[in-house]
């Protein structure tokens, strides 16, 4: 893999692009070897396909399943994972909302804080998987309703807690300037308390996109419509079809590096002012 | 702005006291009896010890802290209304810029606050920009200058709506000697074109001598005043004046009145 190294980190909008791709060479070669030594140890120890199928089985799986619906299955895995994508995504989006909209109410006002604040503690210190069973009984069974308010119980609470910090973490330098020039309370808030949280708040949402696919699998293990990712996991695993749950596995985790992504690029979008050092 | 006539005293501190924690256990008595008036175009700087309250007595004139006893008239008004009507600018130890804005829009803030229009705005913070010596540096963010170039922002801020006061924590405290004595200068030459009245914190007693018309040495815990020191250099100081035999006078008795003070604390 000597030639990785031949471009070297050239001027323009081109070669900077390809410089940043450059960087990725290292990780996309350390998972190519380990994709080459899985394939290898499964062949070489013989190792039984229901244990542990080989990445070239996987991938076949992947491509016969992705838009064929086959045997058993009732879906597709491109349809299960884009149900799965909706269901996440819609719990994330409504779980971050809630997150800031709470952490901006319970930091303005004392008494709001001092009520909710034991709740989302509470919330966070219960495991949340525990209340997929109940959510079904509230919302149905067979209610994509109940797998979306996991999704929105599990990302709110780092979201709250982040952004809470980021609005009350302000510089006092920052304040008595504040007040030295007679600035109003809100004004105070929509001048340094937001954009000091602004950064808080996008952190939580690294933690927490990547979050909603595993709360939305999770609870799709447990109930709601079939047509989704999780399904597809238990039931080709209770078939013997390991190939194809591991497909399905796949996708579930592009999907959550897809939201991870976004994250990550709306950092860029939302923070002009991050030093280059913090951009990763 | 208002319509207080240039006359008049600028500062009027009267047997002011201030208690921190009154009537708890740790209660803290951080300045007593002090009596201090400024005139318009002084500049005062305040030295002491550390703890010996000269921030505190800053931040009273600046009504961020209220007196327990005694009153503080700041151009002939109470201080809370010279605060609201925006008499002064202050600039502290850390720069203290919004690392969200840039360098144009942080010194452009008091003025938002004020409800400028944009365009009044840049002109000002150009201008500004030009004072200070950063011009072609609005666009950067504040982490792209040194710390002497974000104090300067954070001094073309104060100075951006023109108070009439300026009132200064240990501006300079973070920064290199030489930077710091550059400083200096341009601070000198930036009030005596604006005519602003400074009170200055300083621990710095060549500083204070270079800067100040009077020196102004507080006592160890309770803060008072124990002497006022005047410093006869003139309006005109520049790089000599450090080696001015007066300066260095001037700088002793400052010095001598602080072992004085640390000798009674």
């Amino acid at each position: 893999m000597t030639a990785a190294t031949a471009n070297p980190a050239g001027t323009g909008p081109s070669g900077r692009l390809w410089h940043r791709a450059s960087l990725l060479i290292p990780a996309a070669g350390a998972g190519l070897t380990l994709f080459a030594l899985w394939e290898l140890a499964v062949r070489a120890l013989d190792i039984q396909e229901f244990l542990l199928p080989k990445p070239s089985s996987i991938a076949e799986a992947l491509v016969d399943n992705w838009t064929e619906v086959e045997g058993l299955a009732t879906v597709s895995l491109r349809e299960a994972g884009w149900n799965t994508t909706v269901i996440a995504f819609t719990g994330l989006l409504i779980g971050v909302m809630l997150g800031a909209l709470l952490a901006l109410l319970a930091t303005r006002y004392v008494r709001v804080g001092q009520t909710i604040t034991p709740f989302a503690v509470a919330a966070n210190a219960t495991p949340i998987i525990a209340l997929a069973p109940i959510f079904n009984a509230w919302f149905g069974i067979t209610s994509a309703v109940s797998n979306q308010a996991v999704v929105v119980v599990v990302v709110f609470f780092p979201v709250f807690v982040n952004t809470a910090r980021g609005l009350l973490e302000v510089e006092p330098d920052q304040l008595e300037l504040m007040r030295s020039y007679g600035a109003s309370d809100m004004s105070v808030l929509r001048q340094v308390r937001i954009p000091n949280a602004i950064p808080f708040f996008l952190t939580s949402l690294r933690l927490a996109a990547p979050l909603s696919v595993i709360a939305a699998i999770v609870a799709e293990y447990f109930g709601g419509p079939q047509d989704r990712l999780g399904p597809v996991i238990t039931q080709n695993a209770s078939f013997a079809r390991y190939d194809v749950a591991w497909a399905a596995i796949v996708v579930a985790s592009a999907v959550g590096l897809v939201l991870f992504g976004l994250a990550v690029a709306l950092e860029r979008v939302a923070m002009p002012w991050r030093r280059p050092a913090e951009v990763l | 702005m208002g319509s207080v006539s240039g006359d008049g005293t600028a500062i009027v501190i009267d047997a002011v006291d201030k208690t921190f924690n009154v009537g708890s256990a740790s209660a803290i008595e951080a300045l007593q009896g002090i009596d201090l008036a400024i005139e318009p175009g002084e500049f005062v700087s305040l030295i002491g010890p550390s703890g010996c309250g000269k921030s505190t007595l800053l931040r009273l004139v600046a009504d961020l802290v209220t007196p327990t006893a005694g009153a503080i008239e700041v151009f002939g008004k109470p201080a809370k209304q010279a605060r609201l009507d925006r008499d002064y600018g202050m600039a502290f130890q850390s720069a203290g810029l919004f690392s969200w804005r840039k360098v144009a829009r942080n010194i452009e803030l008091p003025l938002e606050l004020m409800g400028w229009s944009k365009g009044e705005r840049e002109a000002r913070s150009d201008e500004m920009l030009e004072m200070v010596r950063l011009a072609g540096f609005g666009n950067h963010y504040p982490w792209q200058l040194s710390g002497g170039m974000q104090q300067r922002v954070a001094i073309a801020r104060a100075l951006s709506f023109r108070p009439k006061l300026l009132l200064m924590d240990e501006p300079f405290g973070a920064l290199d000697e030489m930077t710091r004595e550059h400083m200096q200068d341009e601070l000198l030459e930036l009030v005596a074109e604006l005519g602003t009245t400074v009170l200055f914190v300083t621990h710095s007693i060549s500083e204070a001598t270079f800067l100040s018309d009077r020196v102004v040495v507080l006592s160890p815990r309770p803060g008072r005043i124990h002497e006022i020191i005047d410093v006869p250099l003139g309006s005109e100081r520049d790089d000599d004046t450090r080696e001015d035999e007066t300066f260095f006078k001037c700088a002793t008795e400052v010095r001598e009145a602080l072992r004085h003070v640390g000798d009674e604390g």
